[in-house]
């Protein structure tokens, strides 16, 4: 059986164009990166039939939703679609909103109480839902949507328009999702901090094409995407706490049999989510000795690449994973480095992004 | 009192008669307008709005003309029926629809309009049909547009007076309604009995625009 959303659609418009031909993975949550105007949107209203002029084909395991001769409408997708705005229906209050789509929709992995539960709305039931913050309302979005009992859900930047706080409020709602509900999650955003934290795997878009598909370690690598690149530019490690320091407040995390000090208190065993920043790890021949730097990984050099005027980005192969340095051309030149050199990296921070989900 | 009574029953009639059907009709042709990108949009709406700037008088002689026994609509109504569509009651009610007509579609059109599209496609994405979404979502969020539709429709035909005049005549029980009731007793002089109405019709305007005004606030803050 296949176990992918296979979608391939082209919309044109008089200043847009949408080309697309991605399989996307019937697990997990995928995230659909890019900026502004790129077309993420426009894709998942394609996918969920809300695009008159589209023309593709959309299969969704072994089910096809559209191809030449038929398109399923609307409401025989069975998706979630989670939109920027929650979208309430005002003259409802928070339960019938929720119950809106269970009533039209079949029997599914999800019931009302878990869904209350997982988005922690059970309080908020008899409110009218002009009464709801931004977060409430849009965690009510959440939960009305799968209780439709989704093949898949696409959520469009759902927490874009709240402020910080109210974001920070959400995120760990979608990380219980994501780790308690075996659908699939297209997640649109143009944040890369969200995406780092959320996603398994990862589309890059741009003017209405896909420019890079994978898994989200594999993607981030590519230095080759100015999306990715600069500032932003910079890896994912998948590791596991294995000891800590609660008087210096770090754990020790382990990937791949290599070991480093991470900030903040974890339990041991629990899988972490780490962000390392291109510009946060130096490179260096040999151990000095005392330094600032807690950890010190030793590392190959994979490849180097120009990055703006006067920086590279080097890639590392660190066990079996990678990271990317960002170095000035002038020290590449001074340390004489090329491919295939064994270096030390010194990674000057660390950020714990998220515990990922166990895996299904 | 019978002669005051029975016009204003007669135009109360004609008038929730006539607003049943116009919203009945009107929101179809709403919606089609509101969501519609065909290039014939501003001509309908165009022969929408007519009747708001034509003379009562010039849409009552076409009226009078094309359901008349000689008209398209009147020859076939009489061959249906065997009896005439000008000066009845019937064809009163059909020129009243059209004469009414921009006052309940436009607001309908500006409440679905202002309703977007959002809801309507967060409903269909949740498995409401197209029809399903209209009712569930669509028509109570646009609640305020339908009672602006009603009251307006109402009013304006009760208010009528130049289209009655010309396709209805002046049949007591028939098509004698009390803007005519009125007119016929100025022009007898007798202004104790114009007044009697008159005064009634004002009172019973300001109450209808009263409560709808009333209406709307408590739509709007629930619906807000």
């Amino acid at each position: 059986m296949n176990r992918h959303i296979s979608v391939r659609y082209r919309l044109q418009r008089s200043d847009f164009s949408l080309d697309v031909d991605a399989d996307i993975p019937m697990r997990g949550i995928t995230g659909v990166f890019g900026e502004s105007g790129a077309g993420k949107t426009a894709l998942l209203r394609c996918i969920a039939g809300l695009e008159q002029g589209a023309s593709g084909r959309l299969v969704i395991a072994d089910e096809v939703w559209q191809d030449d001769k038929i398109s399923r409408p609307v409401h025989d997708r069975e998706i979630g679609y989670v939109f920027q705005e929650p979208r309430l229906f005002a003259h409802l209050n928070v339960r019938q909103n929720i119950e809106y789509g269970q009533r039209r929709g079949r029997r599914g992995e999800v019931g009302f109480d878990e869904a209350v539960e997982l988005l922690g709305l059970r309080d908020l039931l008899d409110r009218r839902v002009d009464t709801l913050s931004g977060g409430e309302a849009q965690r009510v979005a959440i939960a009305r949507a799968l209780l439709r009992s989704p093949r898949v859900m696409l959520m469009d930047e759902p927490i874009a328009a709240l402020d910080r706080a109210r974001r920070d409020e959400i995120l760990p709602f979608l990380d219980r999702l994501h780790s308690a509900l075996s659908i699939p999650v297209i997640y649109v955003s143009h944040s890369i901090e969200e995406v780092i934290r959320l996603c398994d795997y990862l589309l890059v878009m741009e003017r209405g094409r896909i420019i890079a598909a994978g898994g989200i370690q594999e993607v981030l690598l590519r230095a080759d995407l100015p999306l990715l690149g600069g500032e932003e530019a910079g890896a994912i490690i998948n590791a596991r706490a294995i000891d800590r320091d609660v008087g210096d407040g770090l754990t020790k995390i382990d990937f791949d049999g290599i070991e480093m000090w991470v900030p903040g208190i974890y339990e041991a065993g629990s899988p972490l989510r780490l962000r390392i920043r291109a510009n946060d790890v130096s490179l260096c021949r040999e151990d000095s000795g005392a330094s600032t730097v807690l950890n010190v990984l030793p590392a190959t050099i994979e490849s180097i690449r120009d990055d703006g005027e006067s920086c590279a980005l080097v890639q590392l192969a660190v066990g079996s994973g990678y990271i990317l340095a960002r170095v000035t051309r002038r020290s590449r030149n001074a340390l004489n480095l090329e491919p295939g050199d064994r270096v030390l990296a010194q990674i000057k921070s660390v950020a714990v992004k998220n515990a990922p989900a166990a895996g299904r | 009192m019978a002669s005051t009574l029975g016009p204003l029953l007669l135009s109360l009639q004609l008038a929730a008669l006539t607003t049943v059907i116009l919203v009945v009709l009107g929101t179809p042709l709403a919606w089609w307008l509101s969501r519609t990108r065909s290039r014939l949009k501003p001509a309908i709406q165009a022969i929408v709005a007519l009747p708001i700037v034509l003379p009562p008088t010039v849409m009552g002689f076409y009226l009078l003309i094309v359901l008349g026994p000689y008209g398209a609509i009147g020859r076939w109504w009489v061959e249906v029926t065997g009896e005439a569509l000008t000066f009845s009651f019937t064809g009163l009610v059909i020129a009243s629809c059209f004469y009414s007509l921009p006052f309940a579609v436009q607001p309908l059109q500006s409440a679905f309009d202002a309703l977007g599209r959002q809801e309507v496609e967060a409903a269909r994405t949740l498995g409401a049909s197209e029809l399903d979404a209209f009712f569930t979502i669509a028509v109570p969020l646009s609640a305020p547009g339908f009672l602006t539709a009603t009251v307006l429709s109402f009013a304006h035909t009760l208010g009528e007076f130049g289209v009655v005049l010309m396709v209805g005549g002046n049949i007591p029980g028939e098509t004698r309604v009390v803007s005519i009731a009125i007119y016929d007793h100025v022009e007898s002089l007798d202004y104790a009995s114009a007044h009697q109405m008159s005064i009634i019709l004002v009172l019973f305007a300001f109450a209808v625009m009263l409560s709808m005004f009333l209406a709307n606030r408590r739509l709007e803050r629930r619906s807000r």
